[in-house]
Order: structure tokens, then sequence, then C-alpha cells
């Protein structure tokens, strides 16, 4: 029997130059972020990030690590504009694949599917067609509707963040929303996941229902046991978005020295000591 | 009707308008005063309506806006993302979206400011807009009416407006309805020939004029501009004491 266990750098030993990485969560909710600031601090570049966005796409921005990134929307929630997104998207540094958040699914839904594309409604008439002049529509072979053929987004790797885990790589969400995170594993040829807590395969119906085991290790590579992997966005309910935190990373949008000196505060140390920064009980 | 109604009031009366005749169909607001109308809605003249709080949860019964994550609520369902885009593309939605831009037939845009390619502003990105639009009933509020967001053409057409979707074909128009535009001075619709936006009412005390000034292009304007309908006593009770008694409306307009 399998045990998957791994550390975020083993995580990111596995990640080259130029890959795709779909990152699971939903703007600044449940983001794989030790996993983020892992990458931060390797030295692996352009990447293609795919993500209903939040402080991941708006971090890899600020690192210059994403060279793409394709997303519905980029938003810390509370702070409804990401500003290192921003930035990035106003000097021209990043290359984006803006899509509507259904199609975004549908192109996910797609490569799991191991087809090239999935037709759908979304996208007809708006710029969405002119700013992504390789997308097509397709015509219905049966009543001859006109839809848009949203191309598979097949992704290298996933990295998804879950309440909990078993070292088999099963997970559990116990929170109200799983999101797109078994979608974003369907659709990688490596989906790994970290959890709050590794726990024993027994334990999962002591924490929740059978709804709430949405990741079947099926789907997963590999899992990593990150306390506070999600902070500062949100892992409810082992915890609410550290809107202070947020707020300083928004903060460092300023200039360059801003990031820096945040970088070097929140990023470029060992996760042991961030979690201590945070205050968060080992 | 009652005469101390605030503009935040008569703005959520007219948010709460725009679902009238929904009936059991989900009501999405983007927004505070949205927010107040659907619950304002579902409490008075459309009970059948179903809504969240904002995340996942489908509630039995209103909650005030605002109320933190720990509050006690009744829960009727569950409606993560991936069920909400099932119920858009099913069309049994009505949203009530933000704009950052609107033209005279509709087109709206919460993308970026200037070219996409390279915008002056980067914005949201188009989120759910597209589909939206092409999918199910959709509406704006405008907290701000001016000539910044009423222009004479957006920037990025996320939300579709009735030109666009006519030049798209019947895929793209057959679902396509763009109800009402609320703003602080008026409520909005394309009630007439060519689907131009028209001016439907004014709220108390805006004048015709001032509306027009405030918009980039030229409104359709009838004969005859009826007021916004002001809130009843029952409305302003179930606002201030149950729905929002926080007073979260007035951050969004203020008196």
């Amino acid at each position: 029997m399998a045990d998957k266990r791994l550390t975020e750098a083993d995580v990111v030993a596995e990640l080259r130059d130029g890959m795709t990485i779909g990152i699971g969560g939903w703007g600044s909710r449940r983001k794989p972020m030790s996993i983020v600031r892992e990458i931060l601090r390797s030295s692996l570049r352009d990447l293609t990030i795919v993500s209903y966005g939040g402080p991941d796409v708006g971090m890899l921005c600020a690192s210059g690590q994403a060279r793409k990134v394709v997303y519905g929307f980029v938003s810390l929630d509370s702070i409804p504009l990401e500003p290192h997104f921003r930035a990035a998207r106003q000097n021209g540094t990043i290359e984006a694949m803006e899509l509507d958040e259904g199609m975004l699914q549908w192109g996910l839904k797609a490569a799991a599917m191991r087809v090239s594309f999935l037709p759908c409604r979304a996208g007809l008439g708006s710029a969405i067609m002119e700013i992504n002049p390789d997308l097509r529509t397709v015509t219905s072979p049966y009543d001859g509707q006109v839809l848009v053929a949203m191309p598979a987004l097949p992704l290298d790797v996933a990295l998804i963040h879950a309440n909990r885990a078993d070292a088999r790589g099963n997970g559990q969400y116990l929170g109200p929303d799983y999101y797109f995170d078994d979608l974003f594993c369907r659709a990688a040829k490596r989906p790994f996941m970290s959890c709050e807590q590794v726990v024993d395969t027994d334990d999962f119906m002591k924490l929740g229902t059978e709804q709430t085991l949405k990741i079947s290790r099926m789907l997963t590579d590999g899992v990593v046991e990150a306390p506070h992997g999600a902070h500062f966005t949100h892992c409810v309910p082992d915890y609410q978005r550290d809107e202070a935190v947020q707020r300083e990373y928004a903060a460092s949008a300023k200039d360059a020295d801003a990031w820096a000196a945040f970088r070097a505060k929140y990023v470029d140390i060992p996760e042991s000591d961030y979690r201590r920064l945070i205050g968060a009980t080992e | 009707m009652s005469s101390d109604a605030t503009l935040a009031e008569v703005c959520v009366v007219a948010c709460a308008e725009a679902w009238r005749g929904d009936g059991e169909i989900l009501a999405s607001p983007i927004g505070t005063i949205p927010t107040i109308g659907v619950r304002l809605a579902a409490l008075t003249f459309e009970p059948d309506l179903v809504y969240t709080d904002g995340d996942a949860i489908v509630l039995g019964a209103p909650l005030p806006v605002g109320a933190p994550p720990e509050a006690a609520r009744i829960v009727e369902g569950w409606l993560p993302f991936g069920h909400m885009f099932d119920i858009v593309w099913s069309g049994k939605r009505h949203v009530m979206m933000g704009a950052t831009q609107i033209d005279r037939f509709g087109n709206q845009n919460i993308a970026c400011i200037g070219p996409w390619a390279r915008p002056k502003a980067q914005l949201l990105g188009v989120r759910g807009a597209p589909g939206n639009t092409v999918n199910h009933p959709t509406s704006y509020w405008v907290p701000q009416h001016s000539t910044r967001v009423f222009v004479e053409q957006v920037d990025c057409v996320s939300g579709i407006g009735y030109d666009r979707a006519a030049a798209a074909g019947p895929t793209a128009s057959e679902f396509h309805e763009i109800r009402r535009v609320v703003s602080n001075l008026a409520v909005l619709d394309f009630e007439t020939p060519d689907h131009a936006m028209r001016l439907r009412s004014v709220h108390p005390g805006v004048s015709v004029d001032k509306v027009g000034e405030s918009t980039g292009f030229p409104l359709v304007v009838p004969d005859d501009v009826p007021e916004t309908r002001a809130p009843t006593d029952d409305d302003l009770t179930l606002i201030r004491d149950l729905i929002d008694p926080n007073g979260l409306r007035n951050a969004e307009v203020p008196s």
C-alpha cells in the first residue's frame, strides 16, 4: 500500500520550467499557498498558471515565474482587485488567456475527459471571442446550433489544498465548497494535494459525511501535510482568511522594495518559521 | 408609502423590483444593495426566490447582510460553485452584476479599462458575465451613475448587450435578456423597439435632465417618466430592523 506523503520541496522537485500548473481553490479561498511559496523559493520559470485566481496567481506574477495565466478572474475577495496581477497585466509582463468562469470549468472538464473540446453557449458575442483569436465555434450536426468549442486545458500538474487527507492520497473537504479541485486533479498528469492534517483513513467518517470525500487516491500522486498551508487564504472550518496579512500582501504591490520586504518576511523562510510568524501553534 | 426613506433604501426597493415575477429561480445579487433587495423581495412580493448567503449555503430565511460566518442561519440547500454553473447553464437564474462600463444596448465591462492586450487598468476579468448574459436574465447595479460608467462604447465586452447578442446568432440571443439597470439616480430598461436603453423611472428628487447629463449616450426618454416606487413602511421596517440592521447600505449609497 502506497504511502504518498511528501514535503513541499518534494513536490516542487517534480516541477519543470515551462510546465502548465493548475491551482485549485477559488479567489482567496483554500489555495495551496505553502506549495506556492515553495515554488517562489525555487528557480522555476516560464510557468503557465491555470486558476480561479487569487494570491497564488498574484505571487507568481510578482516573482516573475508566471509567463502565462489562464483565468476567469483574479481576486482577493475582500480586496476585489489583485494588485500584483494587475501590475503584471498593466506592465505587460505576462501573457493572458481570459475566459468566462464556466468556460474555464469546461476546458478542465474536456481535459479530464480526454476530448479536445466541449461545446458551450458561454462566450458567444463577448470579447472572449476577440481576445482569444484561437477560439472557434462548432455547428451541431443535429440541429445547426452554433456553439463555442471550448478547447481542453490539459495540465501537467495540479496543486490543491484539502482540510484532511490520508497517507494514501484520499482527500476530505470540511468546508461548504469543494470548488473545482477534483476537476483540476482529473485534468492533470501529476496531481498533488496538500492538507491541514494527515489522518488515519478510519478517521474520515468521524470528521464528516461520505459526501466530504471528494478526492479519491486515484486522483493524487502525493500528499503534503501542511498545517495552515492555505494561509493567508481561508480554509474553513479550520481557519478564516487572515485579512491583516492579506492587506500587507496587497500593499506590497506598491513597488519593488515593498514586495522584496514582504517576500523576505513571509516567503523566503522555512514553513515552520512561517507558522510561528502567523501565530499558529505547532 | 413612506416619506423618510433614504436614497439607499429607494435603491434597495428598485433592485428588489428587478426580480418581481421571477418565481422559483436563483436570485444572485452582487453587491450590498442588490443583496438587501433580493432578501426584501423574498420577504414581500416574491416569496419563492431561491437565494444564498453569498457562499454555498441556500438560505431558508433571510439573514442580515454582513452577518459573520458563525451566525446561525436556516439552511435549505447547498450550492457550491460547480452547482452554480449548472444552474447558470440551465437558465434558472437572474443575476444582478456590477458594471464598470455599460453602453446603450447593455454591453457591460468589468474586465479592464483601455485596450485588453495592455490595459490601462486591469479590473476583475470577465468573470461569469459572458455566460450569464447568454443563459438567463441579467440586471446591473451602478452605485455611482456617471458618464464614466454609462459610455458610448465599453472597452471590453464582458456581459453582452442586445446588439451583439443579435449579431452572434440565435444561440446567443434565445435566452438573452437584460432586465434592468438600477443606479443611484434612476431605473433603466431596454423596453424599446431596438432595445436601446430607456429611462424607466427617476428616484425621488432626481430630474430627468440630471440623468441625461450623467449618461454618456442619448437615452430613450418617454414623455412621462414616473418616480421610482418609494419603499412602503413595511419595506423600511424589514430593511432597517431585519435585513440590514447595521446600515451597510449607506456605505454603498450615502445619503
